[in-house]
């Protein structure tokens, strides 16, 4: 069978601009979180949330450098941000002179839990208040959620499969390991995977705060808000940013001399048919999307190490951990779970993708990083290893990435060194 | 050079993201300075409001060059 590998790695994060810097601030226990600034938001209930910072901060993203000014102006910031994250993943592989042969083998699957809500907003406004003449013609596709794989396999010339997952908060793991197994079934060798989002503007934090699932009572303490498992949260932070990584077929990588970071062993996906925003109380959905995870990868709880929880500060946190609890049994004594949405805030879409590189770098470095703001665990959460407040130097064999959406949609991921 | 040729080239260098001498009078909006159609109607769009004129379609589609565009405006503007 056909074995699928990372050999390179691109983050746009609320803490970096590059993989590099948004590890070194995870690792350092630092909160992407602050007083929104990309709009008022003196009339919001939550004003709080995880920005990508602008070119001129100490890790700011600066567009200029791999997206040209004409796109820029087109296209929503969840685009900018997925053509940075992938031609650094580029980059970072070596692969920025491919020959005509590869690109026709490299495909892309970027996708977005929501897609282009900023620019929605505002041409509705534009729409409402001047009439459909001033409309921009770049409205449509600026904003579609599979335009990030689009504007990518432009640039860089890639003809393979071109595809874009749409299942919310689980996007980005689902992408990946979609993306895995088009390699695996021998559609392409080479294939960008990842998701991004970019949602802080009125009416995303608005249409989050009344579904009732953003923290709203921390908005004069932004840095503690995003606390998964601690008594006191109440609900998630938004973040924005994008994670790309560049998988590719084992063989292929290997003849050609790549960093090899990991190898991707197991996918599971599942439903939870239960209800459309709440979580399944049993959680039989993260269980069942674990457990195929698992057992695609052919491993038993014993061989995880890390798992980079879904965690995204609300009530769900601890029925996550009850069905880890239940999946893992006595291997619970070993494992550490963090969640890395205290430090970034949840990027949606963008958050599977973004903790799977999280996980890459846990296998690299044999260091986990933390939950911060983990002050006061909840009830349920006795003998787990949360990991709280600062990162951890363990041995990490296998690492396990857990994604949920709205509509209960569940992806896992498993990735090992690879030999 | 007249006011309305330095508005057109500024409004062309912002929205296609080129340098500004580039933008001569006989630059072709698709042939030199790299625009597709939809990049075009933006430019209409974009002239329309800076000057005050009304582009219509069939006028718009016989603006190929920086020129035509400066043409037309400085003709029809009110």
């Amino acid at each position: 069978m056909r074995r699928v590998v990372v050999t390179g790695l691109g983050l746009v994060t609320p803490l970096g601009a590059d993989v590099e810097t948004t590890w070194k601030n995870i690792l350092a226990s630092k909160s992407g979180a602050g007083p929104i600034t990309k709009f008022d938001a003196s009339d919001q209930k939550c004003q709080v949330a995880c920005e990508v910072k602008p070119a001129d901060h100490e890790y700011g993203f600066d567009a200029n450098k791999r997206v040209d000014h004409k796109i820029q102006r087109q296209v929503d910031p969840f685009i900018v941000f997925g053509i940075d994250a992938a031609g650094q993943a580029i980059e970072d592989a070596g692969l920025e002179d491919m020959d005509e042969a590869t690109k026709l083998r490299a495909g892309c699957s970027i996708g977005s839990g929501i897609g282009g809500l900023p620019g929605i907003e505002s041409e509705s406004l534009v729409l409402a208040n001047r009439g459909p003449g001033r409309v921009s013609p770049h409205f449509v596709h600026g904003r579609l959620i599979n335009l990030i794989s689009g504007q990518v396999s432009i640039k860089y010339g890639l003809k393979g499969p071109n595809h874009a997952v749409v299942t919310a908060c689980s996007t980005g793991a689902h992408s990946i390991g979609d993306a895995a197994r088009m390699i695996r079934d021998d559609d392409a060798d080479i294939m960008l995977a990842g998701g991004a989002e970019s949602t802080i503007c009125p009416i995303g934090i608005a249409g989050f705060a009344q579904a009732r699932a953003l923290n709203c009572s921390y908005n004069d303490r932004p840095e503690q808000a995003s606390r998964p498992y601690d008594k006191d949260r109440d609900g998630f932070i938004m973040g924005e940013g994008a994670g790309v990584v560049v998988l590719e077929e084992y063989e292929h990588a290997k003849a050609r001399g790549a960093k090899i970071y990991a190898e991707v062993v197991g996918y599971g996906l599942s439903g939870d048919a239960y209800h459309v925003t709440a979580p399944d109380p049993e959680m039989d959905g993260a269980f069942r999307s674990m457990s195929a995870a698992l057992r695609k990868a052919g491993m038993t709880p014993a061989d995880i190490d890390y798992i980079n929880a879904h965690g995204t500060s609300t009530m769900a946190d601890t029925l996550e951990l009850g069905a880890v609890r239940r999946l893992f049994g006595e291997a619970m004594e070993n494992v550490s779970m963090s969640s890395t949405k205290s430090a970034i805030g949840h990027l949606l879409g963008g958050a599977g993708a973004v903790e799977a590189i999280f996980c890459i770098l846990a296998l690299r470095d044999q260091i986990v990083p933390p939950t911060l703001n983990l002050d006061n665990p909840d009830e349920g959460c006795e003998g787990a290893d949360l990991v709280p407040h600062t990162p951890r130097k363990r041995e990490v064999r296998a690492v396990l990435n857990n994604s949920f959406g709205f509509g209960g949609t569940n992806a896992s991921l498993i990735m090992r060194k690879a030999d | 050079m007249s006011d309305t040729a330095d508005r057109v080239k500024k409004i062309v260098v912002e929205h296609l993201g080129v340098e500004a001498d580039k933008v001569t009078e006989d630059a072709s909006f698709i042939d030199d300075l790299g625009a597709d159609s939809l990049d075009i109607v933006e430019l209409v769009m974009a002239f329309e409001e800076e000057f005050g004129v009304e582009i219509p379609d069939d006028a718009a589609e016989k603006i190929s060059t920086v020129s035509d565009a400066i043409k037309y405006i400085d003709e029809n503007k009110g």
